[in-house]
């Protein structure tokens, strides 16, 4: 008759750790890859605007003229395609995720980049 | 790499319940019934059969207004694709064995699939 | 002539995942007649394909469940690029299949709490979840996201796998497959269990076939459809049995499912094992202009993504079948003639999903 199967796994409940952990008092498990919320790098950004053609949720907006990027944490579905598609790596992905909040709000940030003058070509000798 | 086969095959209205009951003879099961909009007023209906892992299409074309027949009586699972074409579609089925007389998907806009918006509108 | 009473089962009922209603003709406690009813998590994702470029389309696909995602993603992938006669590199087909099976396991422990969850057995459930998280973790150091990888693109996989964590990732396999052949143990021995899944729900193998029904649901009835046969991925390079049971009652499909857990580790192991070097995608470009038929094997069973385009960004028309809605026909069948307090065993042997059966 199968009335005790169970015993073993029960024992070996009891006696061991909890399997849970108890968020938010202590930190949730994370790794290396685990995808939180974009990181923005406004020193770096040339203002190419891909990352905004290639959200699929249209959580990025950027505005030339007057230098900001904004993006809207909560339409955004951290799928990485911007960080993978930025031709000059200001995005990146962080592990922390995105806290809750009251009231539904867009992130902004402002562009700092400047482009580097270029140094003023010298004929070549003997040409 | 894939050998998933699959034919397609266009048939009138009419003689869709006597191709239907040679699929059923054969030992062709019912896979799914789906339906896409190709103009104004034309859809066309799918009906997938398939036996050993082979798919066989069977395909009508019709407009909004036109009857089409049920095939609940050879297939009695069938009623879940037929009534879910009439709630997205507005297609109108006749003789389904369970008829759920549009409340079978409820939506807040009747027949929702029958309008298209033309592509490349960005919200 | 004795009353007969209507039951609301659902949309909400603790022992349900998703909501879905069905009404219970019921005379003293014997079940007559059920009229289903879906509809409340219809989310409109076929009409989002004409908003959607094809390349963006992958996300929205991959959303249409939480629980068999990243097979929803591959599939849509497989059938533009049948489309369009792209042919991906073989290590991105092994390690899509990699990613399928792990879906496949952390599915079939998922369900399997639900299952024991439904009888009663709250102990049993949280154990097999416990189990469950080990593969959540995989898929977060290997992915990035525990229940929405969003790893698959047309063309291959965005990430790849290193060969020292594969070897990792195999030998975990052995301790899981020990702790996995503790709790089956219970499921398939313990007397209570067996009492409430014996003879109840029982499905003829005819009525199997011809009423649609796909996945563990016909398997466990005799019908030996394993869409994973076709060869699609990798699966034409690995082998592996179809498996069946012949009873066609709830314990037979939970018999399947925990063989089919077994099943799922053997195959993961073989992949490790024979993935080769090299590239992880091929550039794409142009548009899909054609029309395919999809279908892979989901954990729930048959799953077909019909796919046309016209040779623009955006694609036509995209349709996904999925198992659950195949399989409520054969839910009806079964659920006439059984006892009111067997209904949520029943309704939740055939694993029901529903926001997948709704898009």
């Amino acid at each position: 008759m199968g009335f005790f199967e169970m015993t073993k796994t029960a024992l070996k409940t009891v006696l061991s750790r909890p399997a849970t952990i108890l968020y938010p008092y202590q930190p949730a498990k994370k790794t290396g890859l685990t995808r939180g919320h974009v990181a923005y790098d406004g020193s770096k950004c040339i203002s190419c605007s891909i990352c905004q053609k290639k959200c699929p949720s249209q959580a990025i907006v950027l505005n030339k003229e007057a230098k900001t990027w904004q993006i809207d944490r909560f339409r955004c579905v951290v799928c990485n395609s911007c960080v993978e598609t930025c031709p000059t790596k200001c995005l990146s992905m962080d592990t922390q995720y995105t806290g809750p909040a009251a009231e539904k709000s867009v992130e902004v940030f402002t562009i700092t980049y400047v482009k580097p003058v270029k140094p003023e070509k010298k004929d070549e000798p003997g040409q | 790499m894939i050998t998933q086969e699959q034919s397609i095959i266009p048939i009138d209205v009419g003689k869709l319940i006597g191709s239907v009951e040679q699929c059923r003879n054969e030992g062709y099961r019912l896979v799914q019934i789906g339906c896409t909009k190709v103009d104004d007023n034309a859809f066309e209906i799918n009906y997938s059969f398939d036996k050993d892992y082979v798919l066989k299409n069977l395909r009508i074309t019709v407009t909004g207004e036109t009857e089409v027949p049920s095939i609940t009586g050879m297939y009695w699972g069938a009623f879940v694709y037929e009534n879910e074409m009439h709630d997205l579609f507005g297609i109108q089925v006749k003789g389904i064995n369970i008829d759920f007389k549009g409340t079978f998907i409820r939506t807040s806009v009747k027949y929702p699939f029958g309008v298209t918006i033309v592509k490349g509108e960005k919200p | 002539m004795t009353k007969q009473i209507i039951v609301p089962f659902g949309p909400q009922h603790p022992v349900l995942p998703e909501p879905i209603h069905l009404d219970l003709v019921l005379e003293d406690e014997r079940v007559v007649d059920v009229i289903p009813s879906i509809g409340y998590i219809h989310r409109g994702f076929e009409k989002l394909v004409e908003k959607r470029e094809f390349t963006e389309y992958v996300y929205v696909a991959e959303r249409t469940c939480g629980i068999c995602s990243f097979i929803h993603g591959m599939t849509y992938c497989v059938g533009v690029e049948q489309i369009m006669k792209i042919e991906v590199p073989e290590r991105a087909d092994y390690l899509r299949t990699i990613w399928s099976e792990y879906s496949r396991l952390h599915s079939h422990l998922l369900w399997l709490g639900l299952f024991a969850d439904s009888f009663g057995f709250e102990n049993l459930f949280m154990n097999a979840w416990r189990i469950r998280e080990r593969i959540l973790d995989v898929f977060e150091q290997t992915t990035g996201g525990r229940v929405i990888q969003g790893t698959c693109k047309i063309g291959g996989v965005r990430r790849d796998i290193a060969n020292e964590k594969l070897a990792e990732m195999s030998s975990n396999l052995d301790s899981i497959r020990k702790e996995i052949e503790d709790l089956i143990n219970v499921f398939l021995h313990d007397d209570t269990v067996r009492h409430r899944t014996r003879n109840v729900g029982v499905l003829s193998r005819d009525d199997a076939y011809h009423l649609g029904a796909v996945g563990p649901t016909a398997r466990g009835s005799g019908v030996a459809i394993d869409l994973r046969k076709t060869g699609y991925a990798a699966y034409g390079k690995l082998n592996f049995s179809v498996v069946t049971d012949s009873c066609g009652d709830a314990y037979s499909r939970c018999l399947v499912r925990c063989k089919e857990l077994f099943s799922s580790i053997d195959l993961i192991q073989q992949a490790i094992r024979k993935i080769p070097e090299g590239p992880i995608d091929v550039k794409v470009t142009g548009a899909p202009n054609g029309e395919f038929f999809c279908r892979a094997e989901q954990p729930r069973g048959e799953l077909v993504h019909y796919i046309k385009g016209n040779g623009t960004k955006f694609l036509v028309r995209s349709r996904i079948r999925t198992p659950t809605l195949s399989n409520i026909p054969s839910l009806v069948k079964m659920l006439q003639g059984c006892e009111l307090a067997d209904v949520p065993v029943i309704v939740l042997s055939i694993d029901p999903c529903i926001s997948c059966t709704e898009r």
